[in-house]
């Protein structure tokens, strides 16, 4: 009786034993499978900010270009748009780019006062690339001494 | 039989933890995420301001008003542009905030924290002019560098604080000092610690004037956080960027400020004018002190179709750096004759003063509504735009509006 209830304990253990090992292995395999998957997968929260969660979402291409404008952006498609979104847009937005606008020599000069007092790093080949697609979609406009008030959006002024 | 369930609830409970991962993953998304899809961002949420203000930049945040939101006599905090030239503190301890006035003309290097600043110092309240150095700044040609201010960095606010005149004099001012320059926390874009997006100053005389404040009010609420909370330099009349934000010290100098944004062409124009594009030497440059007389019609908006022989009633706010506005004018005939509007008495030294008219037109027609401002040293706003500068700084050109009678 002792020795069968014995035997019968050891299957127990035995077999809830397996089942942990089982379990573990089953759970083993999904975590590499999914860490294979997705190498990011693991890293925690802090660490993730908009920009992650925007490269793995599959429904919305991250350089999605609508109309000719590079959406996350706002900058215009054209030659040399990836160098200037890539490295002109990672300390302030693209707004203050397309907002200026300068002549080559002047691209020049701001890129220099960047990389003396913003930290802005060489930009190799690409700084002729990003100059040139600047000066092409963002020439200067002559403005004169006072420009024409426009454009107005008229509205019928009701009495006070 | 009990174990075996628990074991395969356990497992099942990992999994699902494991295969909801993306889910967590998704639910990690920042609250105030802005879909990259349609990045119009919901000023009012973040910031308090209305809808109709215009974005020029996100990062650094930066963000003007249009003239006729800035109808109110004081300003309120919804429509009181907001610049930035590094990114907002992500954190403020409040309770451990400690402001330190050092410096090489210190006397005694001494600290203060805020209910200290709040308890021993007298309180004032003054409303206070300030407008961005660069306001206007769209309209220069050669085209300056920058955010394209057009007419809405100004504001004037209420402000609730000390006189830095009662705390830099209770820490002693040597007789060698020259000049003041703030330090504050917000973080330079490149998040370089050691540097520093902003530190300008003012020199003693500025700093010494009853109305420069360590604000920690604005319009009687604590200072929002875009604007400074929880203590701000406030040097009325001045570029905005004497106001300091997220103060935590102030160094009295033996010498100019020499801090980040005081040097090169940064808030500097010509000493002498110079032709428009015209490279202009670091040694020819000075440093911008009182804003130049200026003013803006608040209402009605531009655009107003009015019936004919109908008066228009037209108001709005005019303001004079370190000076007072003694005469408002408006034309609509552009500039070639001008008449009277009423201007008010400032509230106080360095508040904008309004101003308002009754208009009667002529016959039918496109007009424009052109105003003038006239400091009390006689100096009239310019029609067209002043003398040009590397940075495109003080803009003082006459407002106008569109008008159509019909």
């Amino acid at each position: 009786m002792r020795e069968n209830s014995n035997f019968r304990t050891q299957v127990k253990t035995f077999y809830a034993f397996l089942l942990v090992c089982i379990s573990l292995l089953v759970l083993l395999s999904i975590v590499l499978l999914m860490y294979n998957s997705n190498p990011n997968i693991f890293t925690s929260k802090k660490e993730l900010d908009i920009k992650d969660y925007v490269e793995v979402s599959k429904e919305d291409n991250y350089d999605k270009i609508e109309n000719g404008i590079h959406v996350r952006t706002g900058f215009k498609e054209g030659e040399g748009l990836m160098e200037t979104v890539n490295n002109c847009t990672n300390c302030h937005s693209a707004q203050l780019v397309i907002q200026n606008r300068m002549n080559k020599e002047q691209w020049v000069e701001t890129i220099q006062w960047m990389q003396e007092t913003q930290n802005l790093w060489d930009l190799g080949d690409n700084e002729a690339i990003i100059i040139n697609y600047l000066v092409t979609n963002y020439p200067p406009v002559k403005k004169g001494r006072r420009a024409v008030l426009s454009p107005v959006q008229w509205y019928n002024l009701e009495d006070e | 039989m009990s174990r075996r369930k628990f074991i395969k609830k356990a497992t099942l409970g990992t999994l699902a933890g494991l295969i909801g991962a993306d889910i967590v993953f998704a639910a990690s998304m920042p609250e105030n995420y802005i879909p990259i899809a349609s990045q119009e961002p919901n000023l009012f949420q973040l910031f308090g301001k209305s809808k109709e203000m215009t974005v020029l930049n996100s990062k650094p945040w930066n963000i003007e008003a249009k003239a006729h939101l800035l109808d109110d006599k004081v300003t309120p905090n919804k429509a009181m542009f907001l610049r930035n030239n590094g990114l907002l503190p992500e954190k403020i301890d409040v309770d451990n905030w400690v402001l330190t006035i050092d410096g090489e003309s210190v006397k005694e290097k001494k600290t203060y924290s805020l209910s200290e600043l709040k308890s021993k110092f007298k309180h004032y309240t003054y409303q206070l002019t300030l407008e961005c150095g660069g306001n206007g700044r769209s309209e220069f040609d050669p085209p300056a560098k920058g955010n394209q201010w057009t007419i809405g960095a100004v504001s004037c606010a209420n402000w609730t604080g000390v006189r830095l005149k009662d705390v830099l004099e209770d820490a002693g001012i040597k007789e060698d000092a020259v000049y003041i320059g703030y330090h504050a926390i917000d973080s330079h874009l490149s998040r370089d610690p050691n540097k520093e997006p902003i530190s300008r100053g003012a020199p003693m005389a500025k700093a010494l004037q009853e109305e420069t404040l360590l604000a920690f009010k604005m319009n009687n609420d604590a200072i929002p956080l875009a604007h400074g909370y929880p203590l701000r330099l406030i040097a009325g009349g001045w570029p905005a960027s004497v106001s300091g934000k997220w103060i935590n010290r102030i160094s009295i100098r033996n010498k100019v400020h020499d801090g980040t944004k005081m040097t090169g062409t940064a808030y500097r124009v010509p000493c002498k004018p110079v032709a428009p594009g015209e490279k202009v030497k670091d040694t020819d440059m000075c440093i911008i002190e009182s804003m130049p007389v200026k003013s803006l019609i608040t209402y009605p908006k531009t655009g107003a179709i009015i019936k004919e022989n109908k008066k228009l009633n037209i108001r709005g706010h005019a303001w004079a750096g370190e000076l007072e506005v003694t005469q408002m004018e408006y034309s609509i005939d552009f500039g070639a004759t001008w008449q009277k509007c009423t201007i008010d008495k400032p509230v106080n030294r360095l508040a904008w003063q309004h101003f308002s008219a009754s208009i009667s037109f002529p016959q039918k027609g496109y007009y424009e509504i052109w105003a003038r401002a006239i400091d009390s040293q006689g100096v009239k706003q310019p029609m067209v735009l002043p003398g040009w500068n590397p940075k495109g700084y003080l803009n003082n050109a006459c407002h106008r509006i569109a008008i159509k009678v019909i």
